[in-house]
């Protein structure tokens, strides 16, 4: 029976640990556009300062998927998009860098293509709903920075996605 | 050249002109010819190089060991076990006893002999016997160099035997520059090395705080094309391999660039410029800083590769609505498909030898390393897995090195090679993980 108990500790644990990594990465650091944690979490609500690059990242929601190997902006994504545009128009001091990425179930040069597309889908959509083009830029990842690791459709469509990471001021001036 | 590969089942590795013992009693010349059919390694005896010198025993034993290793390794060659052989060589210069070669059933024995001279120089001296025929095959040949350059002069021998029985170019004698991986799927971390094409020697030519990709060499071997990540955007660099210094190649600014490769005169390079979403292929002159547009369309065209002769270049485009294979003149215009199997086609890669291109095929949701000839016909699949991509060809055209990738949260990616029959697939031992390999030219 102790030794049952050992074991059942420890898995708890261990599912606590994987849930939080998990977690640090869907909301936290992508591909190195990371200091997300760093920002916001002021006391207006759950998600902090509406003007918050926290609030953008976690109420508005800084991401839109794909489909496989497409760049077209489904239904949803164009929702998602409509208020990220909302947001940047309100909280004009911001920029904006969109991270294409892609699944790795493809070669890596065309993945970096295919990211490419699939930002500059959301910064095309931005710009139509009135954000300034010169708030945006895009990269791609390609398959680089995967944030769900198995190899499977339930990790693939996460990584299939476009991000919109606020960046402050940093590329003002 | 071209002629053995007239049939596509004909590939396998063979021994001519007999590979029993009978036959090769009745004079038949030791050789393999890599492009017919073979089934059975060739039986070579390498007894451990003589050490003329006071001290160079050890350096004899690790030289022989690697001379060994290298002709084993290509799956062509058995090595008989030294505890059969019934001679001892002790003497370099002494007759070798043919008999006693025969009787363990060595069809080829390589003799050696290594030495330090007065200025501690290592000399290595060698000699190739055909057992059978109770002769030498070529001339016995010596090497000087450095003690620090002893495994290079072990793959200068063990090339020497290998071109001598099959006939094709060496291969040995040559470096890989690669990204070597370490750490968890999500939080991957990539840095340039560069290695003995056996796995030995590997040293880092970057850190890992930027992601760097597929490293491609220039025809000397002395320059690197590579691309990093280290200004936030994915960026195309240029580096002196000896000195590891690094700059950034001309950019457009507000776009992406990658996908590099050296043209044949070590001064033009071909790339991926994407900008606006679009990606296309550009060729800049390193010289005069002079960039030309090769593609206009509003497709994905990327992985682009020079022929040979730098005539032409194989890249792969998306413009049929998937990923296939064309070919175009280097300055640009219509290119022509040459890929039409089932599946997607990417990053293809000219044989150094002309003839044929190498490539990943995607399909049926299983990754394949293949080959097919310049006009497209004659594909065959090499390998198969769940993430197989990116091939570089080995300097005589007759291996191919590729990244291969595991499956699942805890897969990670490894360097293979296989020869062009197919035969012979192995992992490249290497410290961590790898990726993204590219052949040197042989050295010099």
């Amino acid at each position: 029976m102790k030794t049952l108990g050992t074991i059942a500790v420890l898995v708890a644990a261990l599912g606590l640990s994987a849930c939080s990594k998990t977690g640090a990465d869907r909301f936290g650091a992508d591909g190195g556009a990371g200091a997300g944690a760093g920002y916001g979490a002021g006391a207006n609500g759950a998600y902090g300062d509406p003007s918050s690059p926290a609030y953008f990242q976690q109420a508005v929601g800084d991401r839109v998927l794909f489909l496989v190997d497409q760049s077209s902006l489904t239904a949803t994504a164009q929702e998602t998009l409509y208020k990220q545009a909302q947001w940047l128009l309100t909280n004009s001091d911001y920029k904006a860098v969109i991270e294409g990425h892609a699944d790795e179930q493809g070669t890596r040069e065309y993945n970096i293509a295919l990211g490419a597309r699939r930002a500059t889908a959301v910064r095309d959509f931005l710009i139509s709903q009135g954000v300034p083009a010169t708030r945006l830029e895009t990269v791609s990842y390609g398959k680089e920075r995967p944030i769900a690791v198995c190899s499977s459709e339930d990790c693939y469509s996460q990584n299939r996605r476009a991000v919109t990471v606020i960046s402050g001021s940093a590329f003002s001036s | 050249m071209m002629k053995p590969f007239a049939h596509a089942l004909a590939l396998a590795l063979a021994l001519v002109a007999g590979t029993a013992a009978p036959v090769f009693a009745q004079g038949g010349p030791l050789r393999i010819d890599i492009t017919q059919g073979v089934i059975e390694p060739m039986p070579i005896a390498v007894p451990q190089f003589v050490a003329e010198t006071a001290g160079a025993q050890d350096m004899a034993a690790q030289l022989t060991r690697v001379i060994a290793a290298d002709l084993v390794g290509t799956g062509l060659f058995r090595e008989i076990p030294r505890e059969a052989h019934i001679s001892t060589i002790s003497n370099f210069s002494a007759p070798v006893q043919y008999a006693d070669w025969k009787a363990v059933n060595a069809q080829a024995l390589v003799t050696g002999a290594v030495s330090t001279d007065a200025s501690g120089r290592l000399i290595v001296k060698f000699r190739l016997h055909d057992v059978f025929s109770n002769g030498e095959m070529g001339e016995g040949l010596q090497f000087a160099g450095t003690t620090d350059g002893w495994r290079r002069m072990a793959h200068k021998v063990a090339d020497q035997v290998y071109s001598r029985i099959t006939g094709e170019g060496p291969y040995f004698d040559s470096r890989v520059v690669f990204v070597s991986e370490q750490g968890p799927k999500a939080q991957r971390q990539k840095r340039l090395a560069i290695m003995d094409y056996d796995g030995a020697n590997v040293n880092y030519l970057t850190d890992s705080s930027s992601i760097v990709l597929a490293p491609r060499f220039s025809p000397t071997g002395d320059r690197v094309l590579y691309t990093s990540y280290e200004s936030g955007f994915p960026r195309i660099y240029v580096m002196d391999v000896g000195s590891a210094t690094r700059r950034p190649l001309a950019d457009q600014p507000g776009t992406m660039s990658f996908a590099p490769r050296f043209g044949p005169d070590g001064n033009t390079v071909v790339y991926s410029v994407t900008e606006g979403g679009n990606t296309d292929l550009y060729s800049l002159n390193l010289a005069s800083g002079q960039r030309n547009r090769l593609t206009s369309a509003p497709s994905i065209e990327t992985a682009p590769s020079f022929s040979p002769d730098g005539s032409k270049i194989v890249f792969e485009s998306d413009r049929s609505g998937s990923q296939q294979l064309y070919i175009m003149s280097a300055s640009g215009g219509e290119p022509t498909r040459i890929s039409f199997g089932d599946g997607r086609y990417g990053t293809p890669v000219w044989s150094p030898r002309g003839d044929m291109i190498a490539f990943t095929k995607q399909n049926k949701g299983r990754f394949h390393i293949g080959v097919m000839r310049v006009d497209g016909s004659e594909e065959r699949l090499l390998t198969a897995s769940f993430l197989d991509e990116g091939p570089t060809w080995s300097p005589n055209g007759r291996v191919i090195m590729f990244t291969r990738e595991t499956q699942g949260e805890n897969g990670a990616a490894a360097l293979y090679s296989v020869d062009i029959s197919g035969r012979n697939l192995k992992r490249v031992s290497i410290p961590a993980g790898g990726s993204d390999p590219a052949w040197s030219p042989l050295q010099r």
